[in-house]
């Protein structure tokens, strides 16, 4: 059977549409990935699979039962981490656990042994008696994930589980998520805008304004590059561009970077490239900088839509929600 | 039984944070104690004429003691708009609970930190020179979990729908401050304009002070002169609280439960 079974999920605020005719499915035990730049519906989506949201039309089951008809069925067999931390910070890590346990109603004594398993794999076990708010950020998001698997869920969710931590604590995140993830077998829903968390797991959807607009394993996806990437710094990338697409039949595209091919046997043309940019050429081209790579899924997303994920600006309500975190930091 | 488990869950957290927060119990202790010694000397002798020979620091406690116990009780209610802002109502919302289980669990969890800080003041009448018999005790803290069931229900009428603090804290001033100060906590509401009669009428703090104070001070001032003093017998009292209180939670639980 399958954890989630989206179809059609639909979700108007007002006019605008934040997230339209999504379907798709994810298989018992899977790692699955929503990828996509700030503001794509990745949010309102997860927060439609948990019921937090009644979507506008389509449904979805999660765990086997219908999100819209059955939400409080959902609602016991899945576990959440949220963007913004949802702890009480007064309380202990165990406390907090134990609340948990309660609202979800997880026997007393299974409970303790949970617990304490848990909290040593996220390795918080000698900070179980330890007030929240005396934790920094990678551990509050431990003992969230730790919470989250405390009633056995059957799905997780992790909503951009890594937001606002640092490289190495996100690195550290994701070890604990992937431990937690073999150890419990949990088939595992996130979102995240980040490339190499996407790369992490069995299959990806990639969502843009609110659309699938591509979903497979990451090799797949990146299968869909033919080959090679080559990106090159010149003294004039456009003319650079309009040399290529004529000489060689090339396709070449601008970006931040530099120009962007790509190219089934990017070694053989590499030397070809250079030949015609520097012959016969009136101003003569300067190639400043050329490289080679393997595809990333940063290059999917730019040639599904025409532009770079990292080059998106936060939108407003990120720039409250940054806010709001450095200011409750304090 | 699941929905007595999620009341009994939420009102251990409320609980659990207010003991955990000892200088909040003792800060709050502060402000009535302040009151009683400060108003209750200060203005001793100015309206000595006006009391019928009752000692105005004697009248004033129990003002005092419903005071103590409805500040405590409706900002126990704040905290539901201070778990939307901080996220851990989230982790209730989606949890696979009754909605109006988690409301009632907060009506009970501010109506238990109300009545401990209630106590807590009641330690302090033989300062003023109140002393209060077993029966006495008991009436009085049934009508302290009334006033702070009653007043807990209103904060959270208020918060359930509430986004922000700022809010919170200006209906609480345009809301909260007149309901205290009409309620005759401060003075007896004799000989006062008819419109601040009508206002207390309305308002259910005027019904706990009323009740309170007749408990505390029977037996220690002749009858005719308590008579005087008070507004509605006990009875009526009551009823006038519990009606209020019906008239808060049942709407404070629907909205509650509608919150998406």
């Amino acid at each position: 059977m399958n954890a989630i079974e989206a179809e059609r999920l639909t979700r108007r605020f007002g006019d605008f549409v934040a997230v339209r005719e999504v379907s798709f499915t994810v298989r018992e035990g899977e790692l699955f990935a929503f990828l996509g730049p700030n503001g794509a519906g990745k949010t309102t989506t997860i927060n439609m699979l948990c019921t937090l949201l009644r979507p506008t039309s389509g449904t979805a089951r999660v765990g086997g039962h219908d999100i819209v008809k059955e939400p409080h069925e959902v609602r016991r067999r899945i576990g959440l981490v949220f963007q913004d931390p949802s702890l009480d910070d007064r309380l202990t890590a165990w406390q907090n656990l134990q609340f948990h346990a309660r609202l979800y109603d997880v026997p007393r004594r299974a409970f303790e042994e949970r617990a304490k398993r848990l909290l040593e794999l996220v390795d918080l076990l000698d900070h179980a008696h330890q007030e929240v708010r005396t934790f920094s950020g990678g551990m509050k998001r431990r003992l969230e994930l730790a919470r989250g698997l405390l009633h056995q869920p059957r799905v997780l969710f992790l909503d951009e589980p890594t937001l606002g931590l640092d490289p190495q604590t996100r690195r550290h995140i994701w070890d604990y998520i992937m431990r937690l993830r073999d150890t419990e077998g949990t088939t595992v829903f996130f979102t995240t805008h980040y490339m190499d968390e996407a790369e992490r797991a069995d299959r990806i959807a990639i969502i843009d304004h609110g659309r699938i607009i591509a979903l497979d394993t990451p090799d797949n996806l990146k299968a869909m590059i033919g080959g090679d990437v080559i990106l090159m710094q010149t003294t004039d990338d456009a003319r650079a561009a309009e040399r290529l697409r004529e000489a060689l039949a090339l396709e070449p595209r601008l970006t931040e970077e530099g120009l962007l091919i790509e190219a089934a046997r990017g070694d053989q043309l590499i030397p070809r490239l250079l030949g015609v940019l520097q012959n016969g050429l009136e101003p003569p081209l300067t190639v400043h900088r050329i490289s080679l790579r393997r595809p990333s899924l940063e290059d999917v997303f730019i040639k599904l839509t025409g532009r770079a994920i990292r080059e998106e600006e936060a939108s407003p309500l990120d720039m409250m929600r940054l806010r709001h975190r450095l200011w409750s930091r304090r | 039984m699941a929905f007595l488990k999620t009341v009994y869950t939420i009102w251990y957290r409320d609980l659990l944070r207010f003991l955990r927060d000892r200088t909040r119990i003792f800060s709050s202790l502060g402000q009535p104690l302040l009151f009683l010694v400060v108003f209750g000397n200060g203005l001793a002798p100015a309206v000595a004429a006006g009391m019928g020979g009752v000692d105005f620091r004697t009248f004033l406690f129990p003002g005092i003691l419903s005071m103590a116990v409805l500040f405590t009780a409706v900002f126990s209610a704040v905290s539901i708009v201070w778990d939307r802002e901080f996220g851990f109502l989230k982790e209730v919302l989606v949890a696979p609970v009754s909605r109006a289980a988690v409301a009632l669990g907060k009506v009970a969890g501010g109506s238990t930190t109300a009545l401990i800080q209630g106590l807590l003041i009641m330690i302090l009448a033989p300062l003023v020179g109140v002393r209060f018999s077993v029966p006495q005790i008991l009436t009085l803290i049934v009508m302290m979990i009334l006033v702070a069931a009653t007043m807990t229900s209103f904060g959270i009428l208020i918060a359930a729908r509430m986004r922000s603090m700022e809010g919170f804290h200006m209906m609480m001033n345009f809301l909260l401050m007149p309901m205290f100060f009409v309620s005759g906590a401060f003075f007896p509401l004799r000989n006062v304009p008819l419109w601040m009669e009508w206002l207390a009428r309305v308002d259910p703090v005027t019904y706990g002070v009323d009740a309170m104070r007749q408990t505390a001070l029977r037996g220690m001032i002749p009858e005719p002169i308590l008579k005087a003093l008070i507004l509605h017998p006990l009875e009526v009292n009551l009823i006038a609280l519990i009606a209020f209180w019906m008239l808060f939670l049942i709407p404070a639980v629907w909205l509650f439960s509608k919150t998406e």
